[in-house]
């Protein structure tokens, strides 16, 4: 089996695969719509920052100190964009492990996202390195700091994507209309996600386990030696706001991609009440677990300070509330207050991290580490980037489509 | 049937790569204490000793290259080591009058940097110090973030940027010559040896006059102890020490996760394939339900 023999553009109308893709590259549909107005001048200017980044050194658009030597592209992009990229081995592990077939409509949507999400806060990441160009080193075994929690999180993430990619893959060859291709990827579908999920529940708690040096460095509010398994059992919560918030958007931005419309809206429906049990439970779940790391380290004193607000707004207001709010609206299948309830836990996720990483880290310094707003413009324009991405998939591979005629068969 | 097989094969070689991961973790470990027969070595410093002259700091600065420090030292002025000063003096009141401190990377046993890092560009040597090594750091100062003393400093604004900290001038160690600063101290407040005969040394010093000195040492056991260690008339805490940190070492606070990533590897994937397997058939049901 050599790569010429892959009938890969029998599909396209006799087209060769390389003017196939050329013309796929093309940008379809109307293009001064408000979201590209927004970002194509932020991206630019992204752009115009990372080049400064580069030809000056991080300081000259960071806010950077000695003392916070991470802030919101690691804080933000990477520890929060990765949380929100859980809902990937979430959902395929209710849909391939626990056969659980009524999220299979969600499945591809989730994958991608979950899979750019990495692609982006990765390169956003080698953005934040100094010496970029020794990235190699830890992959190619050029000395293995083994025993860094960075290293591991760094092979995971690799290996992940790897993973995610394989799943997303049986989609890329339904596009290019390779059937023998979708029938050998698709037979690795359930490897990867074995693989994908074992990874996931590595890394998300790593990004945590990171800190765990930090002792003396965070607010005792937010570290514990439980950071891990906090990171964990929230970055399930956080995935499946994701999915919920993202497919209420995709619905409608996209509605030109679903045929039946009225099917659609009804699975997206049921989808979206019974993902909100499983938050309603995992965050019951976060939440006692938090308390009992509240009580063990014996914090009351620490609540009566301005930190000790902060601290029960994001547990009270932003975890427990839309905790109620989900067991609520599950009962009630009120849609609309379960979509509401996934921008509450979302927004306390964002706090979370950030109170781990920029918020509460040093929190007690002299001088505090605010980002620049060039930081901020470049995480938007990668955010966006992003965004353009996933519309030029979604756009020609059947991810909210329906995958042609001759994938269905079984075989 | 076969599809299972294969997954199982997966499965198999999957568990076999943690497995050697696994292994290799126990392996690098660091140990406590004087590794091998190199005994690890360190300074002493004595605050008693030291009237602020900063010729540490200038010889410093002329061993690595660094531009020659002006700021001269003000008594409740704190300066820190930065990225074009690997070593600086500071004066404080105390209790028993002013007191001058030295500040520069401590050398730990176990040092939380060379935990972090993931290249193993922060490296501690056999004999003692820990170096950076420019050739494998990727810039991602994580280790930074992690060391308990705020020591190592960027070059945050190169395009080429180092890390920048004390290597206790391992390279004029290895040549058998003293490091800069001890050697270029007019009033012997620096020391170096091994740490056994540091620490005894420091012992003798306390014994001799009680009444001069802290009754402690500072660096004998916090962080999990370290290369550096402070003798000083008032205490810790009054000379900008930091007394708070705990007396085990940081790289400890990691081993609890690092020791369960091999086992999640390998248990986790037969695990999930064995609720596969139970569940395989549930769709089925499912779907004649919905027929
Ligand atoms: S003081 Fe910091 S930089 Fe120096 S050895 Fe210890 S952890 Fe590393
Ligand atoms: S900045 Fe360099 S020395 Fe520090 S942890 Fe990263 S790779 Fe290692």
């Amino acid at each position: 089996m050599t790569s010429q023999t892959f009938p890969i553009a029998k599909d396209n109308d006799g087209k060769s695969i390389g003017k196939f893709i050329l013309s796929e590259l093309k940008p379809r549909g109307k293009w001064l719509t408000p979201f590209n107005i927004i970002s194509i001048p932020t991206i630019l200017l992204g752009i115009g920052l990372i080049v400064i980044r580069y030809v000056q050194g991080l300081g000259a658009i960071t806010n950077l100190t000695q003392e916070v030597p991470w802030g919101l592209w690691i804080g933000f992009d990477v520890v929060t964009g990765v949380a929100f990229a859980g809902g990937a081995y979430v959902v395929t592990f209710m849909v391939y492990i626990l056969n659980m077939r009524r999220y299979h409509s969600i499945v591809r949507v989730t994958v991608l996202n979950g899979f750019l999400a990495y692609a982006f806060y990765t390169g956003a990441l080698l953005l934040d390195l100094g010496r970029p160009w020794n990235v190699v080193n830890p992959m190619i075994g050029n000395n293995f700091g083994t025993s860094s929690v960075l290293f591991l999180v760094a092979w995971h993430f690799v290996l992940y994507m790897l993973a995610e990619l394989i799943e997303f893959s049986p989609a890329i060859a339904e596009w290019l209309g390779s059937r023998k291709a979708k029938r050998i990827l698709s037979g690795m579908t359930i490897g990867a996600v074995i693989f994908g999920i074992t990874l996931s529940t590595l890394h998300q708690s790593g990004l945590g386990a990171l800190y765990l040096m930090c002792k003396d460095k965070i607010h005792p509010l937010w570290y514990s030696e439980f950071i891990p398994v906090l990171f964990f059992v929230s970055s399930i919560f956080a995935g499946l706001s994701m999915v919920i918030f993202e497919g209420s958007i995709s619905h409608k931005v996209f509605a030109d991609q679903i045929e039946d419309k009225e099917k659609s809206h009804k699975t997206q429906n049921t989808v979206v009440h019974s993902l909100s049990k499983v938050c309603a439970v995992t965050m019951f779940a976060y939440f006692c677990l938090q308390f009992l790391v509240f009580i063990h380290a014996k914090r009351w004193d620490l609540i009566n300070s301005p930190m000790g607000y902060w601290f029960l707004t994001e547990m009270i207001g932003f975890v427990f509330i839309p905790m109620v709010m989900f067991f609520y609206s599950y009962r009630t299948s009120n849609i609309k207050m379960i979509r509401i309830a996934a921008i509450l836990t979302m927004i306390g996720v964002v706090m979370n991290r950030l109170n781990v990483t920029v918020i509460g880290f040093r929190w007690d310094a002299a001088v505090h580490y605010v980002p620049s707003w060039m930081e901020i413009v470049v995480t938007l324009a990668v955010i966006f980037t992003e965004i353009w991405i996933f519309r030029w998939v979604i756009n020609r591979m059947p991810v909210l489509r329906e995958s042609p005629a001759w994938a269905k068969e079984k075989h | 049937m076969s599809i299972d097989r294969r997954i199982f094969f997966k499965t198999a070689a999957l568990i076999g790569v943690s497995m050697a991961i696994g292994k290799s973790f126990g392996a690098s470990s660091p140990e406590k204490g004087e590794s091998g027969e190199v005994e690890f070595h360190g300074v002493l410093y004595d605050s008693t000793r030291c009237v602020g002259c900063q010729e540490c700091e200038r010889v410093c600065a002329a061993a690595h290259d660094l531009p020659e420090p002006t700021e001269t030292v003000e008594t409740g002025k704190v300066r820190k080591t930065s990225d074009h000063q690997r070593s600086v003096i500071n004066s404080y009141k105390t209790s028993k009058g002013d007191a001058f401190v030295k500040n520069q990377c401590m050398h730990c046993n176990e040092p939380a940097c060379t935990a972090a890092c993931l290249t193993e560009a922060m490296y501690k040597t056999k004999e003692g110090p820990v170096i950076w090594r420019g050739e494998k750091c990727m810039g991602c100062r994580y280790c930074m973030v992690s060391c308990p003393f705020d020591t190592p400093k960027f070059e945050f604004m190169s395009t080429n940027p180092k890390i920048v900290k004390c290597d206790m001038c391992y390279d004029r160690i290895q040549k058998g010559q003293l490091p800069a600063c001890v050697e270029g101290c007019p009033g012997e407040a620096l020391k170096f040896g091994t740490r056994r005969e540091l620490i005894e040394e420091a012992r003798k010093r306390i014994a001799a006059s009680p009444d001069a000195y802290q009754h402690e040492i500072f660096g004998e056991n916090v962080a999990g102890g370290t290369g550096f260690l402070y003798l000083s008339a008032a205490p810790f805490k009054e000379i900008g020490l930091n007394t708070q940190l705990q007396n085990s070492s940081y790289p400890a606070l990691t081993k609890g996760f690092l020791y369960s990533v091999p086992s999640v590897d390998v248990l986790l994937p037969p695990l999930l394939l064995g609720i596969y397997a139970a569940t395989k058939n549930n769709h089925i049901k499912e779907e004649e339900e919905n027929d």
